[in-house]
């Protein structure tokens, strides 16, 4: 099953600037699976030390989070869209110096 | 009183019992929102007796005080504690050059009022936290969350649903942004979408990974465009749906949001039923403290090393655009993020000045070189302070 996977602006650095990778995979685990296989640095963004995928970071199959369908377990069929939806925080402009 | 287009939503106005007027001036003012059936006498009658308090005057809230200003939202009330610096006006279009300085709700109040003199607008110059943030929304229909940070945004979403207050929510991060209505007592409130919030340094701040100055023009006009519609009473509001634009590629898709039933504030069962310390919430301030003795030198003692030729290699650790801005003769340069990667390109036996724009990144690589037994100090301040003390050739930004 090949699926594509979004890539939210924060996490583009880790997959040499793509918006969009295609992956193989007939559940959510196993497309994610595929794309920490071609692009390694995202797995610390993207799984806890317990190998789930970390509670802040948000994963929709299509329109729906698969929070609310099976998880990581959730099927997903060719051409479908899985996209990562991280927090991001910024608008007003007064952040810290770095 | 009917509106015009009709809602299915609760009446935020409900406290409204008899809805003010339009004077003559005001007829002429908004003409064109009067002609339009969608809005008509009726709906910007309830514009005049909204209360809208707007969190954040910089990105975000420079097109969504402009334009609700604009639009005849009755009062509109500001929060903000900071003040103009430069680096706003590539994007905060509330501000002129000659507001450099000036506290951000002052300029912004004089601006707003400039463009309409017929509302009531409100500074509050305060930075908000869990002991004013329920009092201040009490004197307000609905919140906008305009702001850039994890804790006041957990915060203003938690008071948001505790006073019963529509949250209307946008954010920004280089090009991409996220806009909803966040509303409890309709829908999904923010904490349903992100339980908890991302460990601190995990995501950069723009203030690190920079924004297209454009991107919260586009955004804060979207949160204001759901904020007139919420307060007239007509359209589709984002109750239940999260909005992604992505200004690089142009593209706008649509999330469908669910409410969570174990949601701690906004569930039927709360677990959470008062605010909370959301610097803790958000691990701010628990950051192990990095440094200690020696770990650090100023930049007068780095350019005395210079002069004296003294074999130390000075390694800067800010991304490659900001290295093309300005930096140092004879400098190596590897970004933060990839550090971890190529340590092994260092020779263990060199002496390294590490720095960064202001100090805190180069902090995090003096610690990492540490750990691996590196001999590593801090450049204090960076290359800011290079500039500002040492030599004000070197470009600050």
């Amino acid at each position: 099953m090949s699926v594509t996977v979004q890539i939210p602006t924060p996490l583009r650095r880790f997959t040499g600037d793509s918006g969009e990778v295609v992956v193989e995979g007939d559940t959510v685990d196993a497309a994610l699976a595929d794309l920490m296989r071609r692009h390694p640095k995202l797995q610390p963004h993207l799984l806890g030390d317990d190998g789930k995928v970390r509670s802040f970071v948000n994963v929709f199959v299509n329109d729906d989070n698969i929070r609310y369908a099976e998880g990581g377990a959730t099927r997903v069929a060719s051409g479908d869209t899985v996209s990562i939806i991280p927090s991001i925080a910024g608008g007003a402009g007064g952040e810290d110096r770095s | 009183m009917t509106v015009a287009a009709g809602s299915a939503n609760a009446d935020l106005l409900g406290r409204a019992t008899e809805l003010p007027h339009l004077t003559a001036a005001e007829l002429r003012r908004y003409s064109r929102h009067l002609i339009m059936p969608e809005v008509g006498t009726a709906g910007q009658r309830r514009l005049k007796a909204s209360r809208v308090l707007m969190i954040g005057t910089g990105g975000l809230g420079s097109p969504i005080g402009l334009y609700l200003a604009a639009a005849g939202v009755g009062k509109l009330g500001l929060v903000d504690f900071d003040s103009v610096d430069e680096s706003n006006l590539h994007r905060q279009v509330l501000f002129s050059e000659t507001d450099v300085g000036r506290p951000k709700t002052v300029a912004a109040a004089e601006r707003l009022h400039g463009i309409n003199p017929f509302i009531d607008i409100v500074s509050h110059e305060v930075r908000l936290d869990s002991s004013n943030a329920l009092e201040l929304f009490a004197g307000y229909d609905l919140v906008v969350d305009g702001t850039d940070n994890f804790p006041t945004r957990y915060l203003v979403n938690d008071a948001c649903v505790l006073s019963g207050k529509p949250n209307v929510y946008g954010s920004i991060f280089r090009f991409e942004g996220q806009v909803s209505v966040f509303w409890g007592a309709e829908g999904p409130c923010y904490r349903c979408l992100f339980p908890e919030p991302p460990p601190p340094g995990l995501v950069p701040s723009c203030a690190e990974g920079g924004v297209l100055g454009v991107l919260p023009g586009i955004v804060g006009a979207l949160q204001a465009n759901e904020v007139i519609k919420l307060l007239v009473g007509t359209g589709e509001p984002l109750i239940g749906r999260l909005l992604l634009f992505d200004a690089l590629r142009m593209r706008f898709r649509e999330l469908k949001l669910q409410k969570d039933p174990h949601c701690p504030v906004c569930s039927a069962e709360p677990t959470q039923t008062e605010l909370i310390d959301y610097q803790q919430f958000c691990g701010v301030g628990e950051e192990p403290e990095l440094g200690g003795e020696g770990w650090e030198i100023e930049v007068e003692e780095l350019a005395e090393m210079r002069a004296e030729g003294r074999d130390v290699t000075l390694l800067d650790v800010r991304t490659p655009e900001e290295y093309e801005i300005a930096h140092l003769d004879d400098t190596r340069l590897i970004p933060l993020h990839e550090l971890a990667d190529r340590l092994g390109e260092l020779d263990t036996t060199e002496r390294f000045v590490v720095l960064c724009h202001y100090g805190p990144r180069s902090l995090r690589a003096t610690q990492m070189l540490r750990d691996m037994g590196y001999e590593a100090v801090n450049l204090a301040g960076g290359l800011d302070a290079w500039s500002e003390r040492i030599d004000p050739t070197v470009p600050r930004y």
